[in-house]
């Protein structure tokens, strides 16, 4: 038979495809079926959230952080009231602290949630899907509960969190963990022994170690190659460093390991969960400051003091000394982090924000390279891309 | 996330190794907010990114964020921000350089390949130039985009607004046009600071506290 020259050509994959998870526009050269290089166009979701932050009070720009990560945003909060606290010098009550704490991991969960199983609906596996958002779904009921919103909650702030929990709402977080523990052995058993599941996951994509170090890979993807990394391990903040947890390593580094961790992290997050919940401690949940936390509404109407705080507060906001500070906190896809500079001034003048995605997204030609077009889903699907942040 | 008291040592500790090594790239190093800041001259900055990540004291193998800081009263109107962390040794460091529209910053993506796109967005946002960069397009705004958003003379509203018109059945771009202006308030109080006889005396001792003698 006469040899036949094949041609390479460029595929563009997205902006409007279903396993792109966004707005992804990825243009990719491929020869034959083989992907040989992958350049992702990201932008298409950019709303130039650093700029608006630069002409918001520190209060106003707090709800642009949920926007980010809309999958996981109290993590998000979560380093941005550390930055803004670390500024101030701030020092939070231990309630506020283990509702942070709390919190963080609930988001956590949903993230993993809404990966894992959506992971597995870009293979062909619907179900996982199905079950999974139930679960979900009864979590961001939690959230609501506490902050009022489902999805972006607004619910830290400088100094503390919005408000008290409802009573209750611990009980029954608690609760939901026993059913959850189930929901994770049937998720297991529908995945992890899969066959089709296996074949697209196992040694798709894999990063080494040292190129996972160098890429900047954050989070289940460093900890996939077998990296202990972990923040809230080794930079502990809020009551992290009260809380009994692991952290899960893959061994293999690929899709498979990718998606064994993040499912190893929800049962460690459950955990932390549960101690929040058993060692919760009283008292108030933000700063007895004015100028920081605002007084309580029925306070607000009986003294004029806390009245003209509370107008001053949300008008004028607080000033922050000038300083500077990176401050990061290990969010359900890797270090999330914020680069925050302040002039002294009521808004920031700076702030940075630092991506898990940003960098993940650009280590897909690395994790793609040499696999095949149908592989594209999975690595996408397993470093756990939100456009929200990565565009910001 | 407070460190420790051994902690800060250890970070001055290696802010002086630093300094002693690298004495001819590094300008100066000092302990803010209890984080390591390493101003450095912009030519040697692969040098000294090279140094940290290599080096057995400092192991910053991996480079955690690139970014520009626009100050536009300054000779050299731009900082470039490198933030490093060590795995090993739990340590972070910040790297800082300066540059103006005109002086180039070396690229360090053959030192970190994560910088690539980093360094993109800054000269997308800043119009900060990376030299030996092997692929310097923009990054986050729209094709064709003109302008660098994110220094402090570029509008927050922008320049131009996209729309679809029907009648040439495409999208089109026009000159941004509000039917108010975008309100900019002033919210530095020249009472503050006022009662204090030290800090008026001293004045500006809070921004805004020019306003009441001027």
């Amino acid at each position: 038979m006469a040899q036949t020259e094949i041609k390479s050509y460029n595929l563009n994959f997205g902006p409007q495809h279903p396993a792109a998870h966004g707005v992804l526009r990825l243009i990719l050269e491929l020869s034959g079926e083989v992907v040989d290089r992958a350049d992702p166009h990201i932008g298409l979701l950019h709303r130039g959230t650093e700029k608006l932050i630069e002409y918001k009070t520190y209060i106003q720009a707090m709800p642009y952080f949920d926007r980010l990560d809309y999958a996981c945003p109290l993590n998000m909060e979560h380093a941005y009231v550390l930055a803004v606290e670390k500024l101030l010098g701030t020092e939070v009550p231990p309630r506020g602290k283990y509702i942070r704490t709390l919190f963080s991991e609930v988001t956590r969960i949903i993230n993993h949630i809404m990966n894992t199983t959506s992971f597995a609906l870009d293979l062909g596996a619907m179900t996982p899907m199905l079950w999974g958002w139930e679960e979900r779904e009864h979590l961001l009921e939690y959230c609501e509960r506490a902050s009022g919103a489902r999805m972006h909650m607004a619910y830290f702030r400088p100094g503390g969190v919005a408000k008290d929990v409802p009573d209750g709402l611990l009980d029954d977080i608690y609760a939901w963990c026993d059913r959850f523990e189930k929901f994770m052995v049937d998720m297991e058993s529908l995945l992890d022994g899969n066959r089709i599941f296996r074949q697209r996951t196992v040694d798709i994509g894999i990063v080494s170690q040292e190129d996972a170090l160098n890429w900047g890979f954050t989070g289940p993807v460093l900890r996939a190659t077998g990296i202990p990394w972990d923040l809230r391990k080794a930079q502990p903040y809020d009551a992290f460093e009260d809380m009994d947890f692991d952290v899960p390593v893959g061994k293999t580094g690929d899709c498979y390991a990718r998606y064994l961790v993040r499912m190893e992290e929800m049962r460690q997050s459950m955990r932390i969960v549960r101690q929040c919940i058993e060692k919760m401690p009283d008292g108030p949940v933000k700063v007895d400051d004015n100028k920081i936390s605002p007084p309580s509404r029925p306070e607000m109407k009986r003294s004029m003091e806390a009245l003209i705080h509370h107008f001053k507060l949300y008008t004028e906001g607080f000033k922050v000394p000038p300083g500077e500070t990176y401050t990061a906190v290990e969010a359900a896809t890797g270090e999330f982090g914020v680069y925050l500079v302040s002039d002294g001034t009521n808004r920031p003048y700076r702030c940075k924000i630092r991506s898990p995605g940003y960098v993940h997204l650009q280590g897909l030609d690395l994790l793609s390279k040499g696999h095949m077009l149908a592989d594209m889903p999975a690595n996408i699907g397993s470093i756990d891309v939100v456009f929200g942040e990565i565009d910001r | 996330m407070a460190l420790t008291t051994e902690q800060i040592e250890a970070l001055q500790d290696l802010g002086h190794h630093v300094a002693a090594a690298l004495s001819d790239q590094v300008r100066e190093t000092h302990l803010s907010k209890d984080e390591l800041v390493v101003s450095i001259n912009r030519q040697d900055v692969v040098r000294v990114l090279t140094f940290l990540r290599d080096d057995p004291n400092c192991l910053f193998v991996q480079l955690v964020d690139v970014c520009g800081v626009d100050w536009p009263e300054r000779d050299e109107r731009f900082e470039v921000v490198y933030n490093l962390l060590s795995l090993k040794h739990n340590q972070r460091v910040r790297v800082r350089l300066t540059a103006s529209e005109d002086t180039p910053v070396p690229s360090v993506v053959e030192v970190f390949k994560t910088a690539n796109w980093f360094e993109r967005e800054v000269w997308d946002m800043y119009g900060v130039f990376f030299s030996g960069h092997p692929d310097l397009r923009r990054i986050l705004t729209d094709y064709g985009f003109e302008g660098h958003p994110l220094r402090k003379d570029f509008p927050l509203t922008g320049t131009v607004e996209l729309r679809y018109d029907d009648e040439q059945a495409r999208c089109v771009y026009e000159p941004v046009r509000l039917t108010q202006d975008f309100r900019n308030f002033d919210f530095m109080s020249p009472w503050e600071g006022a009662l204090d006889p030290n800090v008026a005396a001293t004045a500006r001792a809070l921004p805004g506290d020019e306003k009441a003698s001027g």
